[in-house]
């Protein structure tokens, strides 16, 4: 690494994001953080210092090349500069928004080690949304190859996959499960987070560049695998994620008022319950709600909780500092009135005369070694029960792959502990022809992550296409 | 892909069966099925079971009883209107092979999917008894459809102004008669019903639950229900189950999930009636 002594000039600080008012955005589901002017987008990218071997560059998953874009922002060069993100990145309106930066590739940035790192998430979505108010630009295909593909699952993974194979020439047809295109985007995230309106407009792109989507066409019910490799299907990305909840086991679970994260998030995000009855699905939520969980997911459920109106409690096994959550979505929900209890555990709910949750009773736990996942592992505490008042539970302890591809393609190998589909580190899979990314090969992850092994795997596919006669 | 009805045809009073367009489902459903229906871009996601199909048309056929918002709109539409969207087929097929001699119960909406399995169970070499149920003498219908496809056939209502007066009857049969298997689909409390006929005599009896459902492929675990003491998913797991293992009384318990929300978006939308819904359709 070149060691350079930064110019005592530069700003320390980052140029924080305008965000809306605590108070008034829990009561709306419109995007918290509100996006940078102009101004403040110069100003922020003025601090980069164009390293010569880039630090951040390395922490991306998809390198994205950040000085080269953030040197087209000091120069005004928008349209260049968001051509210069696509290149690797192609929703970066979504990335600069959910990714984890903090520990990706701001973590990485030396002017972390005299201040704040370059806000460069923040910088990302300031093009991404010029873009937005500017046109898409559609970039050149490559000539067709004659050659087709199937995609599986319209989440950032199939996105990614897609983009990348039809711009190589191939015909790509991307099939979804659910009636609108955009996997965890669409149905999970919530709208004060990630507006719909940008997933549209993202999904739209991608449709540009001549991608054919079919919506509610659940593979493996309609056309299977190997039925689709049997046709004029020369390859298969599967990108179908990780949807499927889990529950904890414990008694009393299917009592009325416990939702599967899922089921809350979809009721609200994909089908705008939050909006019943000018929506038809109904979402019901009390006035004490207790979420258990302590990641991403389990942040989203609350806060969407705060917004419909209730007082909630995240009920998590581990300390404050092994919250899996991001910390900016941590301040932002207790900035809302999130309260916590850390170390404690459901071990049964009980229910009222109607089959409607009425308690749930909980027990303490401390903190032994650290298990197989690094963190340290909850022990239950002997003799420390106690009961909850609660009329709403959403259970958020995380999302496994769903097996119905699995269950109807002979010969693709997957962990059966975990329900993943295994790949080699081309995403290639058991089958010839067959390629898979995105959380149903890591188990639940991120949109990046995610974005990263539909890039990778649309590589080797087209590497595949082009040897295949 | 544009999902059209083709035709539509009056089964009883506020019972209806809708032909439509879709020809990936067509070509791939099987008896025991069901689609997620969503009939306008605000609409909600719900799931009817499969009573036919035509694969060289490139149809499917599904039967619906008009109990709330959704149903009760869906009953407004029309030989050519479209609906947003059609998913399908989803869900574990029927089992159908030869069993021998088998017992086929179908109740209200519920007789026209069934009729769908006994045609595949006749065709699989089955001796086929059909009983279908209704509540009233006007909502009991393909009496004479049953009566093609079955060996057997017995009505039945529940206040017996058409064929025998609830299932007791049934119990009358068992005494004389042997059956290997027993099929039942209809509401929650007749499938519990004919669960606890059939127990003593220990015939498998499959039932088709209907758990309230959101995505229908197991994102969601809204149609979480209870067999043999297990947590299982309606959509992914079943519909179908062993009626022997089902808790019934959760099932319900669950079914009513919604009923205050349900009841004012019903309220709501016959309140406007003869309104413009033009705004729905687009939106
Ligand atoms: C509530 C929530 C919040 C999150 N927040 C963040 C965040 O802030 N930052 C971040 O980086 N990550 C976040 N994540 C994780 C991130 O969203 C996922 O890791 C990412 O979406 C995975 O992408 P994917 O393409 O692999 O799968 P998905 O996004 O799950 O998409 C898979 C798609 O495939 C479809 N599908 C499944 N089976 C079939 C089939 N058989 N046929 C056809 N289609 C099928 C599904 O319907 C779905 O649309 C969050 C996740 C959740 C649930
Ligand atoms: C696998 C399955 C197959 C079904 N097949 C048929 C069929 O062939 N014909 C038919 O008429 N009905 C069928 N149903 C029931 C049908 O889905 C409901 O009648 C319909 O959703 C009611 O919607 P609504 O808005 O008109 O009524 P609502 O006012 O919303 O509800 C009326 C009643 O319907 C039930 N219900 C409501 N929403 C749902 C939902 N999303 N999923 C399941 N049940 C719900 C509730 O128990 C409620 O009490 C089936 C249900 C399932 C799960
Ligand atoms: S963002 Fe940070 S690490 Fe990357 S080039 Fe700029 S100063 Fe260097
Ligand atoms: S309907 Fe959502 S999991 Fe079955």
């Amino acid at each position: 690494m070149t060691e350079r002594k930064p110019k005592p000039k530069i700003k320390k600080e980052e140029v924080k994001m305008p965000k809306q008012d605590p108070k008034v955005r829990v009561k709306n589901f419109n995007e918290v953080a509100l996006g940078y002017t102009e101004e403040q987008a110069l100003e922020e990218a003025a601090r980069c210092l164009q390293c010569v071997k880039p630090q951040c560059v390395d922490g991306c998953p998809v390198e994205v090349p950040i000085p080269e874009f953030i040197k087209c922002i000091k120069e005004k060069k928008y349209a260049e500069g968001i051509i210069t993100i696509k290149s690797k990145n192609a929703l970066p309106a979504v990335c600069g928004r959910v990714c984890p930066q903090e520990e990706q590739c701001q973590v990485k940035c030396v002017l972390g080690k005299i201040g704040d790192p370059v806000s460069i998430g923040r910088l990302e979505r300031y093009l991404a949304d010029w873009e937005r108010d500017h046109g898409f630009q559609i970039p050149e295909k490559a000539p067709p190859t004659g050659k087709k593909v199937a995609v599986v699952g319209a989440g950032p993974a199939g996105l990614t996959a897609a983009a990348d194979l039809i711009q190589l020439g191939h015909k790509v047809t991307m099939y979804e499960a659910l009636h609108l295109p955009g996997g965890v985007l669409i149905y999970g995230i919530p709208e004060f987070r990630l507006p719909k309106a940008i997933v549209r407009n993202e999904v739209a792109y991608i449709e540009k560049l001549g991608v054919e989507l079919r919506v509610g066409n659940l593979v493996g019910r309609i056309h299977t695998i190997p039925e689709l490799l049997k046709t004029d299907t020369n390859a298969v990305f599967i990108g179908s994620g990780a949807g499927l909840p889990r529950f904890m086991g414990v008694e009393g679970e299917n009592l009325g008022g416990i939702y599967s994260a899922n089921e809350f998030l979809i009721r609200n995000n994909l089908m705008k319950s939050f909006d019943f009855p000018e929506y038809d699905t109904p979402v019901r939520i009390g006035k004490h709600v207790v979420v258990i969980g302590g990641g991403n997911v389990a942040m989203d459920c609350a806060r969407s909780s705060m917004r419909l109106g209730a007082e909630v409690c995240l009920l998590y096994r581990r300390s404050r500092d092994e919250l899996p959550a991001r910390q900016e979505e941590i301040e932002n929900a207790e900035e809302e009135g999130l309260v916590c209890k850390f170390l404690a555990a459901p071990l049964k709910f009980n229910g009222d005369e109607k089959g409607w949750v009425k308690s749930m009773e909980c027990i303490a736990m401390e903190l032994g070694p650290p298990d197989e996942s690094g963190r340290r592992r909850p022990i239950p505490m002997k003799g420390s029960e106690f009961t909850m008042e609660t009329d709403t539970v959403i259970i958020a302890i995380g999302q496994t792959p769903n097996p119905i591809i699995q269950r109807t393609t002979t010969g693709l190998e997957v962990n059966l502990k975990r329900g993943t589909i295994l790949v080699d580190e081309n995403g290639k899979t058991s089958i010839q022809g067959v390629y898979a990314g995105g959380d149903v090969v890591t188990g639940a992850a991120t949109v990046i992550s995610a974005m990263g092994a539909g890039k990778t795997a649309a590589k080797a596919m087209h590497k595949f296409l082009s040897e295949k006669k | 892909m544009i999902y059209k009805i083709i035709s539509t045809e009056e089964l009883a009073p506020k019972t209806k069966m809708f032909e439509v367009l879709a020809p990936d489902i067509a070509a791939k459903a099987k008896p025991g099925q069901f689609l997620i229906v969503i009939i306008s871009v605000k609409g909600e996601r719900i799931p009817l079971t499969i009573c036919d199909y035509n694969r060289e048309k490139g149809t499917v056929s599904f039967a619906f009883h008009e109990v709330g918002k959704t149903t009760k709109e869906l009953g407004q539409m029309q030989a050519g209107d479209t609906l947003e969207n059609v998913t399908g087929p989803l869900g574990n097929p029927s089992e159908i092979k030869n069993f021998g001699k088998i017992l086929c119960i179908g109740g209200g909406v519920f007789i026209a999917p069934l009729l769908l399995q006994v045609k595949a169970m006749k065709q699989t070499g089955n001796k086929v008894t059909t009983i279908l149920g209704a509540r009233i003498k006007e909502e009991l219908f393909m009496e004479e459809k049953a009566k093609t496809l079955s060996d057997k056939i017995y009505t039945a209502s529940d206040d017996g102004s058409i064929g025998y007066k609830g299932l007791d009857f049934l119990k009358e049969i068992l005494k004389t008669e042997k059956f290997d298997h027993c099929v039942v689909m209809g509401p929650v409390v007749m499938m519990k019903e004919v669960s606890e006929i059939t127990k003593p005599y220990g015939i498998p009896t499959i039932v088709t639950t209907t758990p309230i459902m959101m995505d229908g492929m197991g994102m969601c675990g809204v149609c979480r229900v209870t067999v043999g003491g297990k947590m299982l998913f309606g959509c992914v797991d079943g519909p179908e189950f062993d009626g022997h293992q089902v808790d019934f009384e959760e099932l319900v318990q669950r079914q009513r999930l919604f009923l205050p929300e349900e009841r004012v978006a019903s309220l709501m939308w016959e309140k406007n009636i003869g309104g413009c819904r033009c705004d729905r359709k687009k939106a």
